[in-house]
């Protein structure tokens, strides 16, 4: 499920981690993170950039619980956070809630034209966005799905980011249409708003010019 | 600045053994004489910037004229940096111990002919303060009240020439950790040290050793150390001096390390605007290799280690560990949730050990003298000593080095002179983009991790930007916004959207559209953005903004409410009268 569960021994793999969720006594194997403990008992953790057939990236934060322990508390990222025993947390504290609220608010101005992300911001109350627009049309939140599924999954690395910070965006070699697109559509699939759909065509290139077998790269950790 | 050694004069100094490098080293020592007249030049940044270059071009025409009338030729040194940055160009003449400052090339024949031919110094090169003039540099005030450990050899020695090195003691404790000491004993000692990463997280360095220790029994096979030269806070340069001034304290300091947890590769990551660090760097490390002093089989102890220098490509946020490891490995640098430390898994998911410029040239002395001795200075859990850089409005500005724990308001008004025209400071922003400011009113703050963080300011890497009347706080954190928004690797979204908008409303302000309700609303998006960032830089951008707000509330209301700038410095609120 995870990297952290690659060189356990068969001991530490039968063994439970119990913690609190919201109060809820929960318990999960080595090599869990919260967010999948949260789902197996049926807690409800929002994501954008989570999707069970890739590693966890931990950008777009709307995952985020606190954790507690004592007079200390963490926010964190559940779809990575590895539980420990005892640990409290809390799946819709004030400050986790502040960090969502916020970052949906944000995203209602630079992604307007998604209707995923506005029915997520009204789930949490944000029905509008005081900072400013500048592209009406746009829907890519740059959660890198699409970048890490052609990566991890299909293994042609067809696309991936250019840029840094504001600049981020979805790119491909020479930003031109990319013979080594296999065009299976696994991107379109994973998006969570429907952005890859404008996309596409500029991604996959001539299928019938597309270069070379593909290669199988697995995360990038040798 | 070209290497003065060949090839072949290298190695002709290869040791095989610790014995040999002792007899090395005394021989050097005894070939330099005590009284060997030198002129020291000053070739840190600034001294630079300002036509040191030419000052040694003209020094070293001046000594080798033949109608010159004096017994013995000096050597012409070019070091590192002196220290007191804002007065250079310094030069030093040795045995005396002369001190010049602003030194200009048409200076060098009156100081060749009174200081070397007459054996007077020059009075009008010599720095004054209060009406008091300094023949020596050890007792002006700025010099006196330091204390200089990491820095000492800083300004001593020709960081090209790695005889010179020597001479001062180079690898003499790596020899003393390599042949007689056990990787666990040299753990324990820097444990005993106390010493905190003086990259700015202030984590322990003997507890991140021992961690790795920990981690690699548990997952053997290899280890890494790093150095992080990616020093990118704005008006930091301590790093940069050490790495110019001082290669193989560093060097010396990644052979301890890698000895005490057990790697065999080091790298040393280095931003790629520190060229001439780079430069001294790879010419220190090569004539360390040919000497026997890195690489395999070092002093016949049969431990290896081999080194790497890799460039950074003018990325902030490769200063941050994870991003660091994956720039390293040939990756985009972008940090990763750190809930799996790197001591884990770091460099190529194998346990890593990255270790501040400034924490590695530490190690040779706490090897040498034991931990005790280091403990000994400082103040409980923040012992030692550290390098700061003071910018701003003081009268003296450049490196320094004092205890940790001296109060905030010896260094800027005792060491530095304080503001010129002696009124109180504003505030001094402490550790750059990430860290808060301390007010006047807390002047008296001890200087270190833990008392800086209680009001809210943060140690940081070492950089102190003194502020006075003329300073506008929101200009301020508008300014450390927009570099961080610039530097942003653009991962998360608290990070990537957040700072925009933070620096959005902050605009506003500047520009006299702000509305009360404002600054409370900034207050809940910066909380946002600091709970919510995937990495340090996100998390610590809102700080210099918070403590603003906190000790300077005031002054953002009236840009507020009042549309008016105290300082004078948001242009659309000036208004002429």
């Amino acid at each position: 499920m995870s990297i952290l569960t690659a060189d356990k021994t068969k001991t530490e793999k039968d063994r439970w981690i119990h913690f609190t969720l919201d109060g809820k006594p929960v318990k999960a194997r080595e090599g869990w993170t919260v967010l999948d403990t949260a789902r197996e008992n049926g807690v409800d953790i929002p994501t954008l950039c989570h999707h069970p057939a890739v590693e966890p990236s931990g950008a777009c934060r709307m995952c985020v619980v606190e954790a507690r322990e004592g007079s200390w508390s963490r926010v964190v990222v559940s779809c990575m956070y590895p539980p420990y025993e005892g640990v409290e947390i809390l799946t819709d504290s004030p400050r986790v809630l502040n960090v969502r609220r916020w970052v949906l608010e944000m995203l209602l101005a630079k992604t307007p034209a998604s209707t995923a992300i506005r029915a997520l911001a009204r789930q949490y109350g944000v029905e509008s966005t005081r900072f400013k627009i500048e592209d009406p049309t746009e829907e890519c939140i740059l959660c890198g799905l699409c970048v890490r599924v052609c990566e991890e999954v299909v293994g042609v690395q067809a696309l991936s980011f250019g840029g840094r910070g504001t600049t981020k965006h979805i790119a491909t070699p020479y930003m031109i249409p990319n013979t080594a697109c296999v065009a299976c559509g696994a991107c379109l699939m994973v998006c969570p708003t429907g952005a890859m759909q404008a996309r596409f065509d500029r991604i996959r290139g001539d299928v019938s010019k597309r270069i070379g077998p593909s290669r199988t790269y697995v995360g990038g950790v040798r | 600045m070209t290497s003065v050694l060949t090839h072949e004069q290298l190695e002709a100094l290869r040791v095989e053994n610790r014995e040999q490098l002792e007899a090395l080293r005394a021989e050097l020592i005894a070939s330099m004489p005590q009284d060997q007249p030198q002129v020291r030049v000053c070739m840190g940044l600034c001294c630079l910037a300002r036509g040191a270059d030419r000052v040694a071009a003209a020094f070293r025409k001046a000594v080798t004229d033949k109608n010159l009338n004096i017994k013995i030729r000096p050597l012409i040194k070019e070091t590192g940096c002196h220290g007191l940055c804002n007065q250079g160009p310094l030069v030093t003449l040795d045995p005396a111990g002369w001190f010049y400052t602003q030194v200009k090339p048409e200076d060098v024949a009156e100081i060749v002919q009174t200081g070397l031919v007459e054996g007077k110094p020059v009075d009008r090169l010599q720095y004054q303060e209060n009406g008091t003039r300094y023949t020596r540099s050890d007792e002006i005030p700025f010099y006196k009240m330091q204390t200089r450990i990491v820095t000492r050899n800083l300004g001593l020695i020709d960081p090209l020439d790695i005889r010179d090195a020597l001479r001062v003691g180079a690898y003499e404790a790596m020899a003393k950790a390599l042949t007689q000491m056990t990787p666990d004993e040299v753990v324990k000692t820097v444990e005993d040290s106390g010493i905190r990463g003086r990259g700015g997280a202030g984590f322990p360095t003997g507890r991140k050793w021992r961690s790795a220790v920990q981690a690699l029994s548990r997952r053997p096979g290899a280890a890494y150390i790093v150095c992080n030269g990616d020093e990118g806070d704005p008006a930091t340069f301590m790093d940069r001096a050490i790495m110019e001034g001082d290669p193989h304290a560093v060097i010396e300091g990644l052979v301890i390390g890698a000895y005490a947890i057990g790697a065999h590769e080091a790298y040393l990551y280095v931003r790629e605007e520190y060229p001439i660090a780079i430069h001294h760097l790879t010419t220190a490390m090569d004539q360390a290799r040919v000497l026997g002093l890195i690489g395999e089989n070092i002093l016949g102890t049969g431990f290896d280690l081999e080194f790497q220098i890799n460039r950074g490509a003018g990325a902030f946020v490769c200063g941050e560990s994870t991003a660091l490891f994956t720039s390293i490995e040939g990756r985009s640098g972008e940090p990763r949730a750190k809930y799996i430390r790197s001591v884990e898994r770091g460099l190529w998911g194998r346990p890593t050990v990255l270790n501040n410029v400034e924490t590695l040239a530490n190690l040779p002395l706490i090897v040498k003298n034991g931990g005790a001795w280091y403990s000994a200075m400082g103040s409980p859990r923040n012992t030692g000593t550290k390098a700061f850089s003071v910018v701003g409005k003081v009268k003296n500005s450049g490196l320094i080095e004092v205890p940790m724990g001296i109060p905030l308001s010896k260094i800027v008004e005792d060491i530095c002179g304080g503001v010129p025209g002696g009124e109180p400071f504003k505030a001094v922003q402490t550790g750059g983009a990430s860290c808060g400011c301390v007010p006047y009113a807390l002047k008296d703050v001890p200087v270190d991790y833990d008392s800086l963080a209680k009001v809210g300011a943060m140690m940081g890497s070492g950089g102190l930007i003194v502020l006075d009347k003329h300073d506008c706080m929101v200009d301020l954190s508008r300014f450390f916004l927009h570099f961080l928004e610039e530097e942003s690797c653009g991962k998360c979204l608290p990070c990537r959207l957040g700072l925009k908008c933070m620096l959005d409303i902050l605009d506003r302000f500047a520009r006299g559209e702000g509305r009360v309700e404002d600054l409370d609303e900034l207050v809940s998006l910066a909380q946002a953005v600091k709970d919510g960032a995937l990495c340090a830089l996100g998390g610590g951008a809102p700080n210099p903004l918070l403590a603003s707000i906190r000790y300077f509330r005031d002054e953002f209301i009236s840009h507020i409410a009042d549309k008016k700038c105290p300082a004078g410095v948001c242009r659309d609120l000036v208004t002429t009268a």
